[in-house]
């Protein structure tokens, strides 16, 4: 865990449901706690990361510090690049900035609109900041899109590269791109619920990103049903299920049988996902709450905290 | 309501909703149910699970629907008077087959599908999914040789992806961006290599030139493929509007896909776009009500030994929290929506993976209001 806190950016991907604006801001926590500077950075249009601490109020797309060290930001394409046409365009880049034509271009151009999203989420993570006297991030959490949406996000830069073969575009498509292949640099973390189709598409992603020589550094098996009771001990609550004439017993029981069936189908499909995967594996408890606020987030960073504090290698 | 009265005179089911709620086995179980009554239907998959996949006899290969054998539909619990079809929506062929339908000739769709621009946007996903699952919807809807179509909208994180994403990406093929941005040269795009005007200069420095050469090559190649693309767009949207067209939200009773079901359906209104219901999946029922846990236990003492019995209560009290989260929520969104637009499916014991699976949901989506009450209770005690 000292390992993957100490890299720079940290992309958390997974199917969509299965929490990952959660363990992001959990986290999150869990290095800022550690006294690293963090943003937590999610992809506009989700809204999802700032809206579990504030109500955002429009202020979504700076960087705004919900808690000590510990920083989130929306990240839209449009003000990714007017910012990137002011630092890098020069008075051309910012006519072009203002073009509504030239925005309306932009955006439409497929990919574009990832291109920038992750060129700011670099940027963020540079020590020298492009955004004029902004202080250095040490760790930038990337809440992702979700898995297929999220691996092309990743090969972005590297496509754009291509595409453009020459120029600024390619410059800095490949210099992000590299960035991304660096391990001691970047890591990649999927969040899989333990149900067929997210660990499916966890599946899916360990090999895509090997495709593209990258590592999955992390799995995080989010909302594990307590194994409760024994196999021995479910005979016992179906007998009790027929002798009992109360209601209530009954949904207890009922809802007792319901809850050890999914317990022991969650157990099942992270077994898979354990077999086919080789990245470190850490679970987090499911969460009875009616809905996640600060307090059940800090206890996913306990949880977090708990199961990674030991060394590499050590589970 | 149930789903037969929400689809009654539909030919077209669009199953949306944001990932992780059940859309696909809700479409598949809809068009199950749609079949049972007799109807000849269509099932529009974009990722099923393996297992669902392999019980329904799916080939990802194919991307044209195929008949479910009617020996895996019968399982004895309901007799399917009409037709099951379905299939898995490959993206990538879609385009591919959208392009040589409306190419002038095979060479220049062949040159199209080799274009460097052309390859990036059929096959990233952002959109193209989207896109290329509506096409597949409209061309099944042209061809006439279904009574009903369901489509499972792609698994994006945002449910209202499914509807701004076609038109970004449609608004590109059109090519009004970059034409509009071309006007001012009044010249075309052939001009664009040497790019008088300072906005054009700025664009070379920023973007670099090849990809503009890749850019205007691959408009160059679409030439008046172009309008073909909007008139497509045009019609479509002309299917989606229909009367006979019918946007059904699936969510789960959690927070956030509540949210975002409050939000779809206030923009479907706004668009005009016929909003039929919303499924809800995975509701947790029980009965405590108000009464405290201490009364679990004691209803448990007389059936099952002391430490049993306490984790029965634990088990029950989180599984309150979840009944009550629930509650709350669905009074949120029925107080949105007309409330007999909203059906309710339980949590079950185990995810569907095969015709039984489908059978069990299949069971409360088209119940009565009455025989979807005492499921309900029969589940529950």
């Amino acid at each position: 865990m000292a390992a993957l806190l100490d890299k720079r950016l940290l992309f958390v991907t997974g199917k969509g449901g299965v929490g990952k604006s959660t363990v992001s801001i959990a986290l999150g926590l869990l290095a800022a706690r550690r006294g690293l500077r963090t943003i937590v950075a999610e992809l506009a249009s989700q809204e999802r990361v700032q809206g579990l601490f504030s109500d955002g109020g429009g202020e979504q797309f700076r960087e705004l510090e919900i808690a000590p060290r510990l920083f989130t930001i929306s990240i839209d394409p449009q003000q990714a690049m007017e910012e990137y046409l002011r630092v890098k365009g020069g008075t051309i880049g910012q006519a072009l900035g203002s073009s509504r034509l030239f925005q309306a271009f932009a955006m439409a151009t497929p990919g574009m609109r990832e291109l920038l999203s992750i060129g700011k989420v670099w940027e963020l993570a540079q020590l020298d900041r492009r955004t004029r006297g902004a202080a250095p991030y040490d760790l930038v959490i990337v809440d992702a899109p979700a898995t297929g949406h999220g691996m092309g996000l990743l090969r972005t830069p590297r496509t754009f590269a291509d595409i453009a073969r020459v120029g600024p575009i390619a410059h800095q498509g490949h210099t992000i791109a590299e960035t991304i292949a660096d391990a001691e640099f970047t890591g990649v973390i999927a969040v899989s619920t333990p149900e067929e189709m997210p660990v499916n598409e966890t599946m899916l992603l360990t090999d895509e990103l090997a495709k593209d020589k990258l590592a999955l550094d992390l799995v995080v098996v989010n909302a594990l049903y307590p194994a409760r009771f024994e196999p021995s001990e479910i005979d016992e609550l179906n007998g009790a299920l027929t002798r009992t004439r109360s209601a209530l017993a009954r949904s207890a029981l009922r809802a007792a049988l319901s809850e050890h069936a999914r317990a022991g189908t969650q157990r099942e499909q992270r077994d898979r996902l354990s077999a086919h995967v080789h990245a470190r594996l850490v679970e987090l408890p499911y969460v009875f709450a009616d809905h996640l606020g600060q307090p059940e987030i800090e206890l996913m960073s306990d949880a977090l905290e708990a199961t990674l504090g030991a060394p590499e290698g050590v589970s | 309501m149930n789903v037969s009265e929400m689809l009654e005179g539909k030919r077209v089911c669009v199953c949306a909703g944001s990932g992780g709620v059940g859309k696909t086995t809700t479409s598949a179980a809809i068009a199950l149910g749609m079949a049972a009554q007799g109807a000849k239907v269509a099932v529009v998959t974009i990722d099923p699970a393996n297992r669902l996949a392999n019980a329904l006899g799916l080939q990802e290969l194919e991307n044209e629907p195929r008949r479910v054998e009617p020996a895996r539909l019968a399982t004895g619990a309901l007799e399917v008077k009409g037709e099951l079809w379905a299939m898995m929506l490959d993206p990538k062929r879609t385009f591919d087959e959208l392009i040589e339908r409306i190419a002038p000739d095979p060479a220049r769709a062949e040159e199209i599908k080799a274009n460097r621009v052309y390859r990036e946007l059929s096959t990233a996903v952002s959109g193209s999914q989207e896109l290329t699952a509506i096409a597949k919807l409209y061309e099944l809807d042209q061809e006439g040789q279904f009574d009903v179509l369901v489509l499972d909208t792609p698994p994006s994180r945002n449910a209202l992806e499914f509807l701004d994403a076609p038109g970004r990406l449609n608004a590109f093929l059109e090519g009004k961006a970059l034409k509009a941005f071309l006007r001012p040269t009044g010249m075309g795009m052939r001009v664009l290599g040497r790019g008088a005007l300072p906005l054009l200069m700025g664009l070379r420095r920023v973007t670099g030139i090849d990809l503009i050469s890749d850019l205007s090559t691959f408009f160059q190649l679409l030439g008046d493929m172009t309008s073909d693309f909007s008139q497509r767009a045009a019609q479509v949207e002309t299917l989606l509007r229909a009367d006979s067209t019918a946007f059904l939200l699936v969510t789960s009773a959690a927070r956030e896909p509540i949210d975002e079901a409050i939000w779809f359906a206030e923009r479907l209104q706004t668009d005009g776009l016929p909003f039929a219901g919303v499924v809800v999946n995975r509701v947790h029922h029980d009965l405590l009500g108000d009464r405290a846990p201490r009364e679990v236990r004691r209803s448990l003492a007389r059936v099952l030994p002391p430490g049993l019995a306490v984790r029965v209560t634990e088990n029950f009290r989180d599984y309150h929290v979840l009944a009550q989260r629930d509650d709350h929520n669905l009074a949120r969104l029925a107080g949105q929506l007309d409330e007999r637009r909203l059906l309710l499916v339980p949590q079950l014991d185990d995810d569907v993976h095969d015709v039984a699976g489908l059978l069990r949901i299949h069971r409360y989506l088209f119940a009565s209001q009455a025989e979807r009450d005492r499921l309900v209770a029969d589940m529950v005690a």
